[in-house]
């Protein structure tokens, strides 16, 4: 049985790990490949790099944390902040990315999901969407947001999950940029409503505070993955222990 | 012994070739991994390795651009017998035709076509992305003393399509998504996984380093 996945996501600024409250705030914790190492051993079954200030700082993402953490880290490995052409998902993917999210670049000139899918295949290419709920009405409506949360733009989230997924992103890394850093649980109606759109995996992100929420993400919000920072990066659980606490709740957990 | 991973442009060997050196260390092989584009090599290489990531036609097409590759593959692995493993869609190129986007003619080592899973349950995901147990259909070097079944470890896969083998005896391991999918087919000195035993933490370094030992 394909068992639910719990990706750590390691935010990375300057070769050091960060995790900012809403994206703002940023502190300082830690080495991104000593994290790494520590996060394959604890049980993580996939890792997120994500270069959040790449987008609005013009940098480039960071090849030589991605080569020494795939060099030592037998376990699947996605990258992203700062995407935008093709050489940048080629560079990434030598370095030993297996996967490479996109977000600005997608929502900026949509052709290049289907360029990046056609070059390297649509399992390599995560398509990261940052929304906002624009109305509690109903339907609830979420909006497409960039530049880390910033920049509205506009575009129905739920519509541009289906154009993505329709031009070859092969997953998509959902986040609530109302609930990130909030440690109030995940957007459940958000993660429910793009999950059940699309065809493509979802990634669950943004918000948590507890083990409760990785499992309400699965069961409620049905997540393929949960994505989460700051729970296992300040030591409030590990990686086993929101994999115990997820399979005693009936999900299925790889324990090996 | 030399292992010749097989580098066609089909994405990153050194991650690969850096799990192969693991492996090799943590089972006691003494094994120099190559991750080469070179026919010769691969035809003095006492073990084979043939990766491949993106869609079927594209890793044909890119094989077949390096000249003298596929005449030296077949002469390695067909004629001298040496054990070769396909991993992903060097797997599914070991098979008599894919059906991605085209028909494209595979390698024909394994008498089969790849096709779309279909999974019975259409609320599953597609791509098949994820850890996923083994189901053994035989015994095999290549899965010995790995913990198999539905309580045993999980191998990661990523991969929408997938190889039915037309002789049922040639497929050496399944997994469940929606029904059967083949994991790993095995024939004579090949084999191939469709999950990534180089990102599959412990399964994958033992089935490797099974591989490494290997002799069929």
């Amino acid at each position: 049985m394909l068992k639910i996945r719990v990706i750590p996501c390691l935010d990375v600024k300057d070769g050091r790990v960060v995790k900012g409250v809403q994206f703002a705030d940023l502190v300082d914790a830690g080495d991104p490949v000593e994290a790494a190492k520590a996060y394959d051993a604890a049980g993580a079954d996939e890792l997120t790099f994500l270069d959040i200030t790449a987008s609005h700082e013009e940098r480039g993402t960071l090849l030589d944390v991605v080569q020494r953490t795939a060099e030592a880290c037998f376990m699947p490995l996605t990258v992203g902040g700062g995407v935008r052409t093709v050489d940048d998902i080629r560079r990434l993917l030598l370095a030993g990315a297996d996967k490479v999210s996109i977000n600005t670049a997608a929502v900026t000139r949509r052709a290049f999901v289907r360029e990046a899918a056609e070059k390297f295949g649509d399992q390599c290419i995560v398509v990261a969407i940052d929304a906002k709920k624009v109305s509690s009405g109903y339907p609830e409506k979420w909006e497409i947001f960039t530049h880390g949360g910033r920049n509205p733009t506009g575009i129905d989230a739920v519509d541009y999950a289906r154009e993505v997924v329709s031009l070859g992103a092969g997953e998509l890394l959902v986040t609530s940029m109302d609930k990130d850093g909030t440690k109030s649980g995940y957007d459940i109606a958000l993660m429910r409503t793009i999950s059940d759109a699309v065809s493509v995996p979802v990634v669950a992100s943004g918000g948590v505070g507890s083990l409760d929420d990785l499992v309400a993400g699965v069961r409620d919000g049905h997540a393929s993955a949960v994505l989460a920072a700051s729970i296992f990066h300040f030591g409030t659980y590990t990686v086993a222990e929101a994999k115990a606490h997820m399979a005693a709740a009936g999900l299925p957990m790889r324990m090996d | 012994m030399t292992v010749a991973i097989i580098d066609y442009g089909s994405g990153n060997l050194h991650s690969a070739q850096k799990a192969f050196e693991r492996a090799a260390r943590e089972s006691g092989h003494a094994a120099e991994i190559v991750v080469t584009a070179d026919p010769d090599l691969v035809r003095r290489a006492e073990r084979i390795v043939l990766p491949g990531v993106g869609a079927f036609a594209d890793c044909r097409r890119g094989l077949d651009a390096v000249p003298g590759m596929v005449d030296a593959l077949t002469e390695a692995v067909r004629r001298d017998g040496k054990p070769f493993l396909g991993i992903c869609v060097g797997m599914q190129l070991m098979a008599t035709r894919g059906l991605e986007y085209r028909t494209t003619p595979g390698l024909d080592w394994i008498h089969g076509d790849v096709a779309l899973i279909r999974p019975h349950d259409g609320s599953l995901k597609i791509p098949h992305m994820g850890w996923n147990n083994l189901h053994p259909q035989a015994e095999h070097p290549l899965i010995a003393d790995i913990p198999l079944g539905p309580s045993g470890q999980n191998a990661y896969f990523v991969h929408s399509y997938a190889l039915t083998p037309a002789d049922p005896q040639d497929v050496l391991a399944l997994t469940d998504y929606g029904g059967p999918v083949t994991a790993i087919v095995a024939r004579d000195n090949m084999a191939g996984t469709q999950f990534h035993p180089e990102k599959s933490q412990k399964l994958g370094l033992k089935l490797i380093g099974n591989f490494l030992g290997w002799r069929p």
